[in-house]
């Protein structure tokens, strides 16, 4: 396990894509303490901000108040981070394998274009949640992203493949321009969910505020999402008994799109 | 005062083919001897011109567009800012301080920006003025514009000949440029032509109307550039008749075909796409008055931009990605859409053996260019890739085999087996386009020649050669060492001013009131402001 412990709370913001454990293995505590970060446009050490104990392994723990520390996993491939506090924007974003747990919140941009590996965030996250970013033709492709509170706007927007979890609320736009995969979203949706889907879901448990572009298609119980559901409780994920019993309404769209995504509304107890 | 020495020399238009010669520079000119100075010691390297790109979509509104709405090609590529140089971005659509470096860092030190529409004009100027290092110039969008095909239409060659030399200088542009002939105006209306007869709609007059007559106002006003054709049908299967058609319509006056391989093209769909290189080689061997370049495609992205606005919303409606089309009143319009050459893919793997082709059996390398159209068949900067495909026949042979076996089936490429020599490299990339445009000074290393030249280290692998010169030498003095800009300074721009009869000023007033949002006077660009470094390249009637 290496340890990282934050010692001078960064006064604007530290872009820190040193933190991965694929930049880790196998250097020393003193070693990693030289690897280069950002603090706004000047260059710095990983040293000057954390005080780092244990050798390089693939097992990081971070702790401190990281709200402004980017980039914390952003293209990681493999093992493990976890984040005692909140973290910055761009966390994991790019992954593509090996797992980060945050207890605290996550910022903007989490998971963003990720390619696979899996993220835990026991707060809330900010907007781009497994998004595209601007002008990219797709966000997220594969992974999972679990967050416990709510998430901002633009959750999974372009989304290719993977599965995005949300205990809480989120913003407008959730799903806009998916071409494929899952979205879960236990609170409210916002404004325009699936806003120019072509294909993938987004399953809700509230009553969702529809696009005219949505249209109904049936009521039934998803298979798949029953396999879906198993598969989340399996992995620690709180999950209702009457989410696999009861029937969800199926509305297809985006109708301006390719027309083949879904909203699927739980129908209630 | 400057010196080389010891290096191998390749300079085609003067002969010299890799002998050991002292190249030396005074006041920013090549000179037969410079007894002090900076010496450079050029062991074991290779020295040539410098690099001069022919045909690249660099600065103008078309650009920015591309730039504007690919704010992901801008996260590649970052370069930052140094205490001498900008900093800047983009893979595909280079900022215009970034566009400027990465050529200098590969050896180049002239580039034309390949189609401004003269109301852009100023836009133009202003980036061009933005790429630093560079000597640069832009070629006219002419083929769909108002005057040009109103007086087509009425027949009046001496006043079209007037409008042409007038609107070269009123945009201090260098060349006639001429975008899918009639197509683009008709397309005003929502449709296309197909053929080289198939008038327009504004006025009543077809694509050879339009090409042989600019070709022959080309001749008559001396202008050093030849008209300079995107044909019509770019980008659509069995498209190489067409082109075949335009060269054969200009009879013996001169033309260049750019971007040869969007327009090389065989087959009556994308079912039986086939190349079409081995018919346009075949017909521009036998005719010393056609030069063509490459438009050579690199697998990976790319950023599709042209003047042909009907072409581009096809290539949309082909690939479902983000477009923009715009129209540019009485002129031209543009069109623009991200695309992603595959390997994997029949017709891309086609195209990126279109372009090899039509540089492997084009026997005079001084009439065919390296370029890939930038960015639309590919960044400049895979350069040294290409020049690799070129040299190295087993590496070409190694490529093709991973790539889509269309290239193999639907071209000759496989049973190619010519090699490019240094000598010719320094012909397609330098000499010859040089020679195109009439750049007298430029080119070559003869005394009087202005002193850019690029010197490589032999390397065994060629692209490591020509991505990274040892020096880079921009008018005299050196701007790059190793791939490090070391310099910074402004380039210059080169314009024509053929003369005209003012009389055509009143000819094209009372139209232009009445349906330009410009008025007539705040249209021509005003060169102190906008060619602050200008040179007049000169126009030889006959
Ligand atoms: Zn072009």
């Amino acid at each position: 396990m290496t340890t990282l412990r934050l010692k001078t709370w960064p006064a604007v913001p530290l872009e820190a894509e040193a933190i991965t454990p694929d930049r880790f293995v196998g250097k020393t505590s003193a070693e990693i303490e030289a690897l280069p970060v950002h603090h706004g446009n000047q260059e710095a050490a990983l040293g000057d901000f954390f005080a780092v104990s244990g050798d390089g392994t693939p097992d990081i723990a971070i702790e401190g108040d990281l709200a402004r520390v980017k980039l914390i996993g952003a293209g990681m491939t493999q093992g493990q981070i976890t984040v005692h506090g909140d973290a910055g924007m761009h966390l994991g974003a790019a992954m593509s394998g090996g797992r980060i747990g945050v207890h605290g919140n996550a910022g903007d941009w989490a998971g963003a274009e990720m390619r696979g590996g899996q993220i835990y965030i026991r707060g809330n996250a900010g907007h781009g949640l497994g998004g595209a970013y601007r002008g990219s033709p797709q966000g997220m492709n594969r992974g999972l992203i679990v967050v416990a509170g709510s998430a901002g706007n633009e959750v999974g927007s372009a989304m290719r493949r993977g599965v995005i979890v949300v205990g809480g609320n989120t913003g407008d736009f959730t799903g806009a321009f998916m071409i494929a995969g899952s979205i879960l979203v236990f609170g409210n949706l916002g404004e325009r969910a699936g806003a120019g889907m072509k294909r993938g879901s987004i399953i809700t448990y509230q009553t969702p505020k529809l696009l005219p572009t949505f249209r109904y298609a049936c009521t039934y119980r998803p298979v798949f999402l029953r396999l879906l559901l198993r598969e989340l409780r399996s992995l620690g994920q709180e999950i209702a008994e009457e989410w696999f019993e009861r029937r969800y309404r199926r509305y297809c769209g985006d109708l301006t799109a390719f027309g083949k995504g879904e909203i699927l509304a739980w129908e209630g107890p | 005062m400057l010196r080389i020495i010891n290096g191998e020399v390749y300079d085609p238009l003067n002969g010299v083919n890799g002998e050991v010669r002292d190249v030396c520079a005074a006041d920013g000119k090549i000179v037969s001897e410079a007894p002090d100075g900076k010496v450079i010691d050029a062991q074991g390297m290779v020295v040539m011109p410098g690099g001069i790109e022919f045909h690249a979509h660099v600065a103008g509104g078309k650009v920015n567009a591309g730039r504007k709405m690919r704010p992901e090609d801008h996260r590649e590529m970052a370069i930052p800012r140094t205490p001498l140089t900008r900093s800047g971005v983009g893979h595909t659509v280079p900022s215009t301080f970034a566009t400027g470096y990465h050529f200098a860092q590969l050896g180049y030190t002239t580039v034309m920006e390949a189609a401004g529409p003269p109301l852009g004009a100023r836009h133009v100027h202003e980036e061009l003025n933005d790429i630093p290092i560079l000597d640069k110039g832009f070629f006219v969008l002419m083929g769909n514009n108002y005057f040009v095909l109103k007086f087509i239409a009425e027949g009046d060659f001496a006043r079209l000949k007037d409008y042409v030399a007038w609107l070269l200088e009123a945009t201090g542009g260098y060349a006639i440029k001429i975008v899918n002939p009639a197509g683009v105006d008709t397309w005003k209306w929502g449709r296309n032509v197909n053929s080289l007869d198939d008038p327009a709609d504004t006025f009543p007059v077809t694509p050879r109307q339009i090409v042989v007559n600019l070709a022959r106002v080309q001749q008559e006003l001396g202008l050093p550039h030849t008209i300079h054709v995107h044909c019509n049908n770019l980008g659509v299967p069995g498209n190489a008749q067409i082109t075949l058609q335009t060269m054969q319509a200009v009879g013996d006056l001169p033309i260049h075909v750019t971007h040869a391989q969007f327009n090389g093209y065989g087959g009556t769909g994308w079912g039986d796409f086939h190349s079409g290189a081995p018919e346009l080689a075949a017909y521009v061997n036998e005719h010393k008055n056609v030069t063509v370049d490459m438009g050579q495609v690199v697998f990976g992205p790319v950023t599709t931009m042209t003047a042909d606005g009907p072409w581009q919303y096809r290539l949309y409606q082909l690939s479902g990605h983000k477009w923009v089309n715009c129209d540019v009143e009485m002129e031209t319009s543009a069109g623009i859409v991200p695309y992603r050459f595959s390997k994997r893919n029949a017709v891309n793997a086609v195209q990126w053996a279109v372009g090899l082709e039509l540089a492997l059996l084009i026997e005079d390398p001084w009439r065919v260019f390296l370029t890939t159209d930038h960015p639309n068949g590919g960044p400049f900067h895979a350069y040294p890739d290409i020049i690799k495909l070129l040299l190295d026949r087993d590496h070409r042979a190694e490529v093709l085999e991973g790539v889509h076996r269309g290239a193999q089936k639907r071209s000759s490429l496989k049973d190619l087996h010519r090699e490019y020599s240094l000598f010719e490299i320094a012909i397609i990339t330098r000499a010859g386009p040089a020679r195109a445009l009439g750049l007298r000074q430029k080119g070559h290393l003869g005394p009087g020649a202005d002193a850019d030249i690029a010197i490589y280290s032999k390397a065994a692998d060629p692209k490591e050669m020509f991505a990274r010169p040892r020096y880079v030498i921009k008018a005299g003095e050196i701007v790059a060492q190793d791939g490090r800009i070391v310099q910074d300074k402004p380039g210059r721009t080169f314009y024509v001013a053929p003369g005209y009869d003012r009389q055509i000023e009143s000819a094209i007033r009372d139209d232009f009131e009445k349906y330009y949002t410009v008025s007539f006077e705040n249209y021509p660009v005003q060169f102190d402001h906008y060619l602050p470094h200008r040179v007049a390249v000169s126009c030889v009637r006959e």
